[in-house]
């Protein structure tokens, strides 16, 4: 696409400075069809449900419309060169999050979600607006490190003193808002590993002692090999204070692949493999909570066979399962079924039923096109604390996809997380945006880079 | 670094290709098996997702939907519930199907992949049709009839065509009344447990599923056998018949409740009901030849579905004579429902043959279209028909002079026996009244309806309860319902 673009632009000017096209306007086309997909899926749900048009479908439609739209002029404003699919998808999967949980209010009346996540949503619209328009180059980011990791430590440890909700303590309730700072705190921890990892990949490279003679593994040294005990001690702090399997294993990958995108060292690999494993093994053996997810990830219908009933995996799956190739329609499924939590960790069920194979892949791609150009921007970008940040915030979504697609689809065991977008919970999407936001100035300042010089560019 | 970035992105591409694989292992390869899961309540909530189809007697249904917006949508209602009960059976929630509810279910619930509009077209395994409709062979009227005859005592009604096998008309009472059994709710659990707990049994069905001894009413076909046998060749012929008599190989001597039935012919001692002749012509006509025709009629028979199973009626097959002589007026092993014993009086009316009893006319599809219909099914010769002509005048006989007067109609021949089974230990039990009868109007060209009524009322005295005075009214009462009103169900 971009060799098109290139060719097109250097025959109408005779100049060999080459601009790269800013395709602001597709961007603008795909965010008017995502806005247009989810009103009709909207739709589709009251006229499955009700016979009619829902009545506040246009309501609805132009709220997203407008959101969609401040947001688009602001990257025009001042990311005139970011990725034009960023936005757009995560208009969509934002807007279909929206859809699924009108769709499951419907069946609970007095339990509603949706205009809350509609709230939320707007805030992290805001949010996104005002990282683009603030932050004007990612780099600044860097000088704050340090403030970002107290910060994350300061919001991973505050639920700790809080009553727990449902057998973990991640929530934090404050005028009536259920917030969990630990959504927050993935954003900065992918901050602080990119900028110490940037400042410090020398050290973590190059220095170490071979293991039995081979090359390719070294371990590190012991003075480097701090940070990383540290953040595998904050992993287990998090799971064994917090309950919390799904976020310490999301620092974890984070930081594991930070690593070894830093260094290129497969030890690093190995050691956290190893630790993780470790980790892994000892919790699921010691913790009860933990250990229950792993036994019914091994058998998801043993309470059935037990004659207690389906567990919540198990409803998951008949979910699933009901959808089949093409799913039910929006609205003619029964994954409410599944009871707790349908809303938030299980909303893709809900998918899965009603959008069937064929949508929960379109989902999953999406999420893939959106970590694809995540890492696309750090491949373009040259200096390592922002080819870092983008690696980070792109594999925080692929991780957080996978540990929670993989857990209710039965692939992992279960551990509670958001969706990215699609579930229920302020801070998530809040978090969302502010991901997306970040990889739009990245991306914006990767692709400005690569449109001068031509011939830097036929060389990559 | 690039280098390892790429890496970094084959490994994410890689968690999204496991996310996709899976995905697929269950959505499309494990489903199946998922759907079928016994505690998936998906199965549960489609079937009762749309209004179940109605079942039909005379065209008008007797059965209806409705939705309670409830997860489990739909729930059953009846009209005349109690009435119909015997032949819909309940559809509940929380115990299933019984009865027309049951077999016909496929049809009803929207399974039946004949339904589809498309036959041709296989779409998903869990897909519910529009869910269809079932006409059922039944008589409104003669129901009606049949229902009200029977308020407030115990017994059953079982009315067929004797052309065709179609059931007209098929009551149990007492009864019950369908829908309490409907819903889920916890009230539903309560009826179930008070239908059960009744020592009346309403819920059993007696015209189908209970047996009783069929006394005197068997003697039809005791006749029927030394007719056909040759035993007895002229009606009006003397038996060599002792009163009382002695059963063989026995002492115990058997009586009579009426006079001058020593050595009666064959006619008087069907007017007057002659236990003695009619034991020892079935001890002459041998218990092969006995069985033979008893099981021609339908005796003997497990397996007789009209749709749903109907009990077995019994004549014993391993008895010495003095049993055999019991038998062969409907006592000792002898059993019948009253189904069999209103196709026994069809068998006669009908040139003796006999037709396959059946209750469903057709069943539809949403918009009319048949799916499949009852028809009527291969006939079998009980008796030979010159045999069934002459019992006719004997049955015609009763019914004029004898035993069942009360069964008769004006402007219409009516063939009938009578019946008082003893039942019990030592016949200690309050007797049981049958009647079976036929009736062909005086304008039509073969009998119309054939009737079995048994009354089993406790609480009448011995004497009181007789097949002419408590069975023929209602009989009659059926029997002029069908030949008043003009069937909707031509063939």
């Amino acid at each position: 696409m971009t060799k098109a673009g290139t060719t097109l632009v250097a025959a109408d000017t005779p100049a060999p400075a080459v601009r790269l096209p800013r395709r602001r306007g597709i961007e603008l086309a795909l965010i008017v069809v995502a806005v247009l997909l989810s009103v009709y899926g909207y739709c589709a749900v009251g006229l499955a449900k009700h016979g009619t048009v829902p009545p506040g479908a246009a309501g609805y439609g132009a709220g997203l419309g407008v959101l969609a739209l401040v947001a688009h002029l602001a990257v025009r404003l001042r990311a005139p060169c970011a990725d034009p699919l960023l936005l757009p998808i995560g208009v969509l999967l934002n807007g279909l999050g929206l859809v699924l949980i009108y769709r499951l209010d419907l069946e609970t009346p007095n339990d509603l979600a949706a205009p809350a996540q509609l709230v939320w949503s707007t805030l992290g619209v805001a949010l996104f607006i005002l990282v683009v328009l603030l932050l004007r180059d990612h780099r600044v980011l860097q000088r704050y490190s340090y403030v970002c990791v107290v910060a994350a430590l300061a919001l991973l440890t505050l639920p700790i003193f809080f009553p727990s909700v449902n057998g973990a303590r991640i929530w934090i309730r404050i005028a009536g808002f259920s917030i969990q700072p630990g959504e927050f705190a993935k954003v900065l921890l992918a901050v602080f590993f990119a900028a110490y990892l940037a400042a410090n990949r020398s050290a973590l490279a190059y220095t170490g002692r071979r293991v039995l003679g081979i090359e390719r593994l070294q371990l590190p040294t012991g003075r480097v090999l701090g940070p990383i005990v540290a953040i595998w001690l904050l992993s287990v702090g998090v799971l064994i204070l917090e309950r919390d399997l799904g976020t310490s294993l999301l620092f974890f990958g984070l930081f594991v692949v930070l690593l070894y995108v830093a260094t290129g060292r497969t030890g690093w690999i190995a050691l956290g493999l190893l630790l993780a494993a470790l980790g892994a093994v000892a919790v699921g053996q010691l913790e009860p909570h933990v250990h229950g997810r792993v036994e019914d990830w091994q058998h998801p219908f043993a309470s059935i066979e037990a004659g207690e009933g389906p567990n919540q995996l198990s409803q998951s799956l008949f979910a699933f399962a009901a959808g089949g190739m093409l799913g039910t329609g929006l609205g003619r499924g029964h994954s409410i079924l599944i009871g707790f939590a349908a809303k938030s960790d299980f909303i893709l069920a809900t998918a899965g039923e009603e959008l069937g194979l064929a949508g929960l892949s379109a989902i999953f791609l999406l999420y893939g096109l959106l970590v694809e150009r995540g890492y696309r921007a750090g491949l373009a970008l040259r200096d390592p604390f922002g080819r870092l940040l983008a690696v980070g915030l792109a594999s925080i979504v692929a991780l957080q996809v996978f540990v929670i697609a993989g857990g209710v689809t039965g692939l992992i065991p279960l551990t509670g997380m958001a969706m990215p977008f699609l579930a229920q919970g302020g801070s998530s999407v809040v978090t969302n945006w502010a991901i997306v936001a970040l990889l739009i100035r990245v991306s914006d300042k990767a692709r400005s880079r690569l449109g001068v010089p031509k011939g830097e560019e036929a060389a990559r | 670094m690039t280098r390892h970035i790429r890496h970094a992105a084959f490994f994410c591409a890689l968690l999204l290709v496991a996310l996709l694989v899976n995905a697929t292992r269950i959505q499309v390869f494990e489903a199946p098996s998922y759907d079928d899961n016994i505690a998936n309540r998906r199965t549960t909530i489609s079937r009762y997702g749309q209004p179940r189809g109605d079942i039909l007697v005379d065209g008008a249904p007797v059965t209806g939907s409705r939705d309670t917006r409830e997860p489990l949508r739909y729930e059953r209602t009846y009209t005349n519930g109690p009435m119909y009960a015997p032949v819909t059976g309940f559809a509940s929630q929380v115990y299933g199907t019984t009865l027309l509810e049951h077999t016909e279910d496929g049809v009803l619930s929207g399974t039946d992949p004949l339904l589809s509009p498309f036959p041709l077209w296989n779409g998903s395994v869990r897909d519910r049709y529009p869910s269809g409709d079932v006409a059922t062979t039944l008589r409104a009227a003669a129901q009606r009839a049949a229902y009200e005859g029977l308020a407030g005592r115990k017994g059953a009604v079982a009315a067929v065509e004797p052309a065709t096998g179609r059931i007209l008309a098929l009551v149990s009472a007492p009864s019950y009344d369908p829908s309490v059994l409907s819903g889920n709710r916890s009230a539903v659990a309560r009826s179930w447990a008070t239908l059960n707990r009744d020592p009346d049994k309403p819920m059993l069905n007696r015209a189908v599923r209970k047996t009783y001894p069929p006394g005197s009413t068997f003697k039809v076909l005791t006749a029927a056998a030394a007719l056909d046998s040759g035993v007895v060749e002229d009606l009006d012929k003397p038996t060599d018949s002792p009163a009382p008599y002695t059963l063989p190989g026995t002492r115990t001597s058997l009586t009579n409740e009426s006079e001058g039935c020593k050595d009666a012919p064959l006619r008087k001692a069907f007017e007057w009901s002659c236990n003695t002749v009619f034991a020892k012509l079935g001890v002459k006509v041998g218990v092969d030849r006995m069985a033979a025709t008893a099981e021609a009629f339908g005796f003997n028979d497990a397996n007789l579905k009209i749709p749903y199973s109907v009990a077995e009626s019994t004549f014993d097959t391993t008895v010495d004579k003095a049993q055999l002589a019991l038998s062969s007026i409907g006592q000792y092993n002898t059993r019948a429902t009253p189904l069999q014993m209103a196709m026994v009086a069809a068998a006669v009316a009908n040139g003796g043959q006999v037709r396959s009893p059946y209750l469903v006319e057709r069943t539809t599809r949403a918009g009319g279209s048949t799916v499949s219909t009852g028809g009527s099914r291969p006939a079998r010769q009980a008796m030979r028909p010159s045999t069934a002509v002459l019992l006719k005048e004997l049955m015609a006989d009763v019914v004029r002079e004898g035993t069942g007067t009360n069964a008769w109609i004006p402007g219409a021949t009516v063939g009938g026996k009578t019946g008082t089974a003893q039942h019990g230990l030592g016949n200690s039990g309050t007797p049981y009244a049958w009647f079976v009868s036929w009736a062909k109007g005086d304008t039509d060209l073969e009998p119309k309806v054939a009737v079995a009524v048994v009354v089993e009322d406790a609480d009448a005295d011995r004497g009181e309860i007789s097949g002419g005075g408590d069975a023929a009214p209602i009989a009659r009462a059926v029997m002029e319902a069908v030949l008043n009103s003009p069937s909707k169900n031509s063939r």
